[in-house]
């Protein structure tokens, strides 16, 4: 970790480049309880390039609660390091108040407390007023989509995409790369991208069949008389991590050589400025970051961290930017003789009480409700305690999740993906349809009710933790562990594939799981094709329903070791 | 969460049938195999590409390629697989370049190891580990 002052004696260590941040400025007027719009955007201009990415909203058009997680470890030679921070550690590591604006944006500590002070957070009008206050400032600015746009809420599923697609093309953006979006399937996607006004980008998609290119890898941008690239990653393992069937005629991967290859070509193209809009997760992008030479700035996202400041790797700066809508990234470059020099960051939280809405999209996203505001808006229950999701192993939402599947599909043990999507409701909050469906909405939402042998589920649970704690993050896929109801186990996280999981028992008898021995399973968002069961949204509307007043305190089944 | 009861059981079986081949008398396969390419030979690292993918979409058809600018022919190697000889390819004098691509089933996570026998008999390798995974829950 690298405080601000160390990492500018970083940066000038390193090259020539020169950097500040901006984010501690915001963070000590707000605790003064002076926080205003125009401090929220108060930049001085630098440099001749200006970069706005906005990653991750999965369709949040609306302003949400969204706590950030308590438990997001780190593995091998990143552990401890930016994003693997959480509370008190990350305060500290950024010199940040606690009980600040900046505490309750970017930490899980007093989040209920805090949510009372400083009030929802996003809402894609305010973002839009932010993205035109930068644009005032800096008309040249470049606004970059990280994908995860289309998809995650009900209006987005039932409209396959086009809200989101209306509402970002309102925004302005000139470019984007994918991962839920393949979700829609391909002939919707490439129907979609047919009609945008700016380019869809995937250095690493390929034809399936032929093994080449599929997508424009790069564009290049003329700003100012600079010529900056912007080459697309999509997810890696969109396909391993969602349902290929939805897009069989597509392959990814991370395809580093791939990577340096389209640096070298844009190189050689004689541009001023090589970025990279990711969609790696940040581990995989911190890890390409050291491999790949020429890449000046990666704006990374998928594992959906916010970080007040620039992560340096090399003369690479990684900047991510949050998710859901809760931040936007402004970085200023100083782009002399094809060479970045030096850069001014800030990551702007979206305080929705504090930053106007933008009339413009408040009318387009009032727009693309409407159809749907009365579903949308229908009380379904109330919850008395914190539901929230992100965290490598559980949250109260996915607990209640799995409480409904159990109920409702009368099955020993309950599946629910470790996703990181999905915000937040406070205690005394309304449970509506739509807070139902942000945390479910997808093209998949199939609850199926299946048997499992005990060395199935050990299989599973292997399976799924090595795709989060191996060490060499190119292994990773960027989610967090798969959430079970009625089952408790043991982790150790330090351990090989096979060997990371125990103690698998049924929750309710303490009766050891048997390898031999079946259980009924019940999940959702299998990748299988032919998934039978109601949606998921069903089944938790009626069991929130049945409950009438949801209370649910953490579950305590996941003993880890070695965090 | 990401599995059927149908891939469920057909995961069980593979990894039954993997397992049906205990691990020394595995080696002593790939060993052999190796060895009669080489002829027993040791083989050197660099000048070789191995291209790989880190995690396999599907491990029934894994796209592999092989770069060894100057070789004479190139083996392939799946090393976890119950056969672990994929393939050997030979190049001719009049070969444009040395590289071969090609798609290859993997039984489970493993290395896959290309051999490349260079113009003065020598020989030079490389591995990439494939992991093969049920996959799901990526957020």
């Amino acid at each position: 970790m690298i405080s601000r002052r160390e990492f500018l004696q970083a940066g000038m260590a390193a090259s020539a480049i020169v950097g500040a941040s901006g984010f501690g400025n915001w963070s000590r007027l707000a605790a003064q309880q002076s926080l205003s719009q125009d401090q929220l955007l108060a930049f001085e201009d630098f440099g001749n390039v200006t970069l706005i990415h906005v990653t991750d909203i999965h369709a949040q058009l609306k302003p949400i609660w969204f706590r950030e997680p308590s438990v997001n470890i780190g593995v091998g030679p990143v552990r401890g390091l930016p994003p693997h921070l959480t509370g008190a550690d990350f305060l500290k590591a950024f010199d940040i108040a606690p009980g600040s604006a900046g505490a309750y944006a970017l930490t899980y500590e007093d989040f209920v407390a805090l949510g009372q002070t400083y009030g929802r957070m996003g809402g894609l009008d305010r973002v839009a007023t932010v993205v035109k206050a930068i644009r005032a400032a800096r008309p040249q600015a470049i606004l970059l989509d990280g994908g995860d746009t289309w998809h995650g809420s009900m209006t987005t599923l039932r409209t396959q995409g086009q809200d989101m697609v209306e509402a970002m093309n309102l925004l302005g953006v000139e470019a984007m790369t994918s991962h839920w979006e393949w979700t829609l399937g391909s002939e919707r996607v490439q129907e979609i991208v047919s009609g945008l006004p700016f380019p869809f980008l995937g250095a690493n998609i390929f034809d399936a069949e032929w093994d080449e290119p599929a997508f424009d890898a790069y564009t290049i941008f003329e700003r100012n008389g600079t010529r900056i690239a912007v080459i697309g990653q999509a997810f890696p393992y969109t396909p391993i991590a969602n349902p290929n069937w939805m897009f069989p005629e597509y392959a990814f991967g991370i395809r580093q050589e791939r990577m340096q290859e389209v640096v070298d070509e844009a190189r050689g193209e004689g541009v001023d400025l090589v970025v990279c809009l990711s969609h790696n997760g940040f581990d995989v992008d911190r890890k390409m970051a050291g491999n790949v030479r020429g890449i000046d700035v990666i704006l990374t996202g998928h594992t959906h961290d916010a970080i007040p400041e620039p992560v340096l790797v090399g003369e690479t700066i990684l900047i991510a930017s949050g998710s859901n809508g809760k931040f936007v990234s402004r970085v200023d470059l100083d782009v002399r003789d094809g060479r970045m020099m030096g850069f001014r960051h800030k990551l702007i939280p979206i305080f929705s009480d504090v930053i106007a809405p933008d009339a413009e999209m408040a009318g387009l996203i009032d727009t693309q409700r409407a159809p749907f505001e009365a579903e949308l808006g229908e009380q379904i229950g109330t919850t008395e305690s914190l539901l929230y999701r992100r965290g490598n192993f559980n949250g109260t939402w996915d607990d209640l999740i799995c409480d409904a599947i159990r109920a409702e599909r009368d099955a020993q043990i309950a599946m629910s993906p470790g996703v990181r999507w999905g915000p937040t409701l406070m205690p005394g909050d309304p449970i509506t349809r739509e807070d139902i469906f942000n945390v479910t909405a997808m093209t998949y939402g199939e609850c199926y009710r299946s048997e499992m042998t005990g060395e199935q589920l050990k299989l599973i649970m292997e399976d799924v933790a090595d795709n989060i704690f191996n060490t060499d993050p190119y292994y990773q896929q960027g989610g967090d562990m798969v959430r079970v109801g009625g089952m408790s186990y043991r982790i150790d996280i330090t351990q090989e594939i096979g060997s990371r999981i125990d103690e698998m028992t049924l929750t309710e008898t303490g009766e050891a799981i048997d390898p031999a021995k079946s259980y009924v399973v019940a999940g959702w968002a299998s990748v299988n094709e032919g998934t039978e069961g109601p949606q998921i949204w069903d089944v938790i509307e009626a069991h929130v329903k049945a409950l009438g007043t949801v209370t649910r305190a953490p579950a305590e089944t996941v003993t880890v070791i070695g965090a | 969460m990401h599995i059927t009861r149908r891939n469920a059981m057909a995961l069980g079986l593979g990894g039954i049938a993997a397992a049906a081949l205990p691990a020394r008398l595995w080696a002593a396969k790939l060993d052999d195999a190796v060895a009669a390419y080489t002829g027993g030979a040791t083989a050197g690292e660099g000048g070789l590409t191995l291209t790989a993918p880190e995690i396999a979409e599907n491990g029934n058809t894994v796209p592999i390629a092989v770069s060894a600018p100057g070789a004479v022919s190139i083996a392939l190697f799946a090393t976890g697989n119950p056969e672990p000889g994929v393939a050997t390819f030979t190049f001719g004098p009049a070969a444009g370049s040395q590289s071969v691509a090609t798609r290859i089933r993997l039984a489970k996570t493993q290395d896959v190891l290309a051999v490349a026998k260079m113009a003065d008999g020598s020989f030079v390798q490389a591995t990439s580990t494939v992991k093969v995974t049920i996959g799901g829950c990526g957020g």
